[in-house]
């Protein structure tokens, strides 16, 4: 569905994401995962390209259901965003636009992907409002964005990606911003929504226990590249790359942690990656670092489905 | 929101009576009115009948009371060099300045709107400092220079446009597109930053996301949340136009209030003077109170809150 | 390098300006006063004119040059000194007004309201005929009239600086209210009021002109620039240069105290953020 493949994104002399290669299949939830910082949300607006002015995109490949992203103009790409390809993002305070209503900037989006009536449009739009969980959407539709909580504005969001039936969904941190009692409420609309629609799911986290939650494949970020991709359950049990070790490990999983163990942070922070940056970007913070590691890294594939960049073999 | 209308609405009264001291105090400043309406040639006896007649012997609180008594029954008291009543010549000037200003807001914010989003689409690009730079040639153009010049060129050597007085419409073409600069500059700076902020805004790339024209984009999204801050600045434009337009009128010897006020003021004719500041006053508190309500009915939140 | 040439011109007008007005009038040879019948209205050099008049006379036959340098000097003490009365009216309620906040607060607002509800041009015509028109009584007039901006930028600043920490802990330390306001905020808030009074000096020298072309400015036979420009307005169909030279000047001199008014501003926000 989504084929992304050596993606780099600068912003003058800094970049941010630095060959990140990526695959979505039809009806899978992919969880991006990885800290702050990474390059996770710059990756979701490269693909969307709406990456702000100043920042520079380059990639061998972005392929979205055949159809080439990278040859397409700006008007090309605005017929597939909001249609085949939905995003919602980790702001719902202020990702809505205050000045108008719900039902106008839900009705919108269809309107101008699919046509129609308003009211066929307003029709569609209640419909949607109840199906991620939105009592009462009749009153909803007339309000304004301030009149919601910050719960009610991502379903709301939810609702506007959901509009014209998109393919794929990009989920930048949709639970982030929110209070941790709406979180769960959230992750579990998009879960089912996800299942029940059968979308491509790219949900963008920081959080390993959304991953074990809901994603099928998941790839590890780290300062600006795709370091271990595995499926959910083969990254838990047998992650590879250090990255990746060190981060299940500094994370209490439940029923994984015993008491009295302790946490075990890994030392240092996400450096800056120049342009020029060759060799594994972790071997600063590796305890497993050597000489190779500052020249190119390979990709080694541990299962069908399971790879990693890294010296190390298994 | 009803307390913050009430609140603007005593604090309107307040202003209005603080001006109405002060447009008072204006025309005592200069001594005796009497002398003034009387003439050159008039005896003392003269002098002291008109101070009677117009009440000017009576102690000054005495005659700002009177005065303001007056005023609150919409007398404003009878011109010393018309023989008419105040009331009647603002009547017939009223409109005439209130339709340049119209004229004038119109061609500023059909120059300065455009422009100002052009400017925030290419905000740090040589486009944008061009711009810029046409703001700041408005600010220092002075207007009545301006004004001859354009009478000069467009009016006498190609004979486009009349250059003076009011016969149809045309005549109030080039006088409010020489008022539309002095408001020029800071409503273009306005919508710029406006601009600048709403298009940085995650709800823009919310718009983005949905796949919605550039024109939907710039135009629905952006301008709207810029409106609101512009609204305001341009009201209070109008009122400075109005008050500026005494300028223009006199370059373009148009009979309008400002006009008016400038004759009033160069023959010590008072209660005109004293009328026509409290009036334009008044327009300026009005503005400012309906450009916060369009405010209101612009921004939900304000409304709905 | 041109992102501070709009800032070089600026300076490098109000630099020519500032020198025309001190050494000026005792370089032209000419007394800017003296009449000469017989040679009125002479073109500037450029349109076959007399060299002994490089822009030429006046309808009175002064020389139009050192008029206009003279001019030069009147706008400027006029700009300077009306910015300096304005500036300390406004400066002082707007700082009183953001630092002691409440009715304080309220007050000032009520008087910058009831200051921009004044139509300016009128006020000042007004007041200007009724005292009798001079040098002295433009400056004061102006004066008391444009310190609104002044007092709205001295307002909102000082509540910015009153809130931050080393202010709050010099109040907390038991320093006098005034000795804060003398050495915590004046001189935090003193780059935004330089970019004001460059603003405002502006403002002044082209109201003066408005009011001088109105008849009720600096009185004749003085050499303002509006006034020049209003004497001319008579011939200037026939020729035009005689409200080109000190429209242009008046125009060119408030353009360059903008632009350096506008340098000043960016620089001092990148010497900030820096």
């Amino acid at each position: 569905m989504l084929d992304v493949a050596g993606l780099r994104v600068s912003f003058g002399a800094i970049e941010a994401v630095h060959g990140v290669s990526l695959r979505v299949r039809h009806g899978e939830t992919h969880c991006l995962v990885g800290e702050s910082g990474c390059g996770k949300s710059v990756t979701a607006l490269a693909i969307m390209g709406l990456l702000a002015r100043g920042a520079r995109r380059r990639a061998e490949r972005i392929g979205f259901d055949g159809t080439d992203l990278l040859a397409l103009s700006d008007r090309g790409m605005g017929r597939l965003r909001g249609s085949r390809i939905g995003m919602i993002f980790q702001e719902p305070m202020t990702s809505l636009n205050p000045a108008y209503t719900v039902s106008s900037q839900l009705t919108e989006v269809y309107r101008r992907h699919r046509g129609g009536t308003r009211a066929a449009a307003t029709e569609r739009a209640a419909a949607l409002l109840g199906r991620v969980g939105i009592s009462a959407p009749g009153l909803r539709l007339g309000q304004f964005p301030h009149q919601l909580s910050g719960g009610l504005r991502q379903r709301v969001m939810i609702a506007m990606a959901l509009m014209c039936d998109p393919d794929l969904l990009i989920a930048d941190e949709p639970t982030t911003a929110l209070d941790v009692t709406v979180q769960a409420g959230i992750l579990r609309l998009l879960a089912a929504l996800q299942a029940e629609m059968g979308l491509a799911l790219l949900l963008i986290t920081h959080d390993l226990g959304v991953v074990a939650r809901v994603a099928h494949q998941v790839s590890v970020m780290y300062a600006g590249e795709v370091v271990e991709s595995a499926p959910v359950a083969a990254l838990f049990a047998r992650p590879t790359h250090p990255y990746t070790q060190g981060l299940l490990a500094s994370v209490p999983v439940p029923g994984k942690l015993r008491r009295g163990q302790p946490l075990d942070p890994i030392p240092g922070s996400v450096p800056r990656i120049p342009p020029d940056f060759v060799g594994c970007g972790f071997r600063e913070r590796c305890r497993f670092a050597m000489p190779a590691c500052a020249v190119a890294v390979p990709l080694r594939e541990r299962a069908p489905g399971h790879s990693y960049l890294c010296q190390l073999t298994p | 929101m009803r307390r913050f209308i009430l609140r603007r609405a005593i604090l309107g009264v307040l202003v209005c009576m603080t001006v109405l001291v002060i447009s008072f105090g204006l025309t005592r400043v200069a001594g005796d009115p009497a002398l003034a309406v009387a003439g050159p040639q008039a005896t003392a006896a003269d002098v002291a009948a008109i101070r009677r007649a117009y009440g000017l012997d009576r102690p000054l609180p005495e005659q700002f009371f009177t005065w303001v008594g007056a005023v609150a029954r919409g007398d404003l008291g009878r011109s010393y060099l018309f023989r008419e009543p105040v009331a009647n010549l603002i009547r017939a000037r009223l409109p005439i300045t209130l339709t340049l200003g119209l004229v004038g807001l119109g061609f500023a914010l059909l120059i300065a709107l455009p422009l100002g989003i052009v400017a925030a689409l290419h905000e740090g690009t040589p486009t944008d400092r061009l711009v810029m730079l046409v703001a700041l040639l408005g600010q220092a153009m002075p207007s009545f220079w301006l004004a001859l010049l354009l009478i000069i060129g467009l009016g006498l050597r190609l004979q486009w446009l009349p250059i003076s007085g009011i016969d149809d419409w045309t005549g109030y073409l080039l006088p409010g597109l020489v008022l539309a600069f002095s408001a020029i500059p800071a409503l273009m700076r306005l919508t710029r930053s406006g601009m600048i902020d709403a298009l940085g805004s995650d709800y823009i790339r919310t718009a983005r996301a949905k796949g919605l024209s550039r024109a939907s984009i710039v135009l629905k999204h952006a301008a709207r949340n810029a409106a609101m801050p512009v609204v305001a600045i341009a009201a209070v434009q109008l009122g400075f136009m109005l008050g500026g337009s005494i300028v223009i009128e006199s370059v373009f010897s148009l009979p309008g209030l400002g006009f008016l006020a400038w004759e009033s003021i160069s023959k010590n004719d008072f209660p005109v003077v004293q009328a026509v500041v409290l009036l334009l006053a008044v327009i300026y508190i009005a503005l400012t109170l309906f450009a916060d309500l369009l405010n209101a009915a612009l921004d939900p939140r304000l409304r709905t809150g | 390098m041109l992102r501070h040439l709009p800032t070089a011109l600026g300076a490098l007008i109000v630099g020519a300006a500032l020198l025309a007005a001190l050494f000026g009038p005792s370089l032209v040879p000419h007394d800017p006063f003296a009449q000469d019948l017989l040679r009125r209205l002479v073109p500037p050099a450029w349109l076959g004119g007399d060299a002994a008049h490089p822009l030429g006379t006046d309808q009175l036959g002064r020389d139009y040059l050192a008029r206009l340098v003279y001019g030069a000097r009147i706008s400027l003490v006029i700009g300077v000194v009306a910015a300096l009365t304005s500036g300390l009216i406004g400066i002082t309620l707007g700082v009183l007004g953001g630092f002691f906040g409440g009715w304080v607060d309220d007050l000032v607002m009520f008087a910058i309201t009831c200051r921009l509800s004044i139509p300016l041009i009128l006020v000042a015509l007004a007041v200007v005929s009724a005292v009798g028109s001079s040098l002295s009584v433009v400056v004061l007039t102006l004066g008391l009239l444009l310190w609104d901006r002044f007092a709205v930028v001295a307002r909102t600043t000082t509540m910015q600086v009153r809130r931050l920490d080393y202010v709050a802990a010099a109040q907390a330390a038991g320093a006098s209210g005034f000795h804060v306001l003398w050495r915590e905020v004046l001189p935090n808030i003193a780059h935004h009021l330089v970019v004001v009074a460059t603003l405002e000096v502006a403002l002044a020298i082209l109201l003066e002109a408005v009011l001088s072309f109105l008849g009720l400015g600096v009185p004749a036979p003085l050499p303002s620039w509006g006034l020049m420009i209003a004497e001319g307005r008579d011939y200037m169909f026939f020729e035009p240069w005689v409200i080109m030279v000190p429209g242009l000047s008046l125009f060119v001199l408030v353009l360059g105290i903008n632009l350096l008014g506008d340098g000043l501003r960016d620089l001092l926000a990148a010497s900030r953020d820096a």
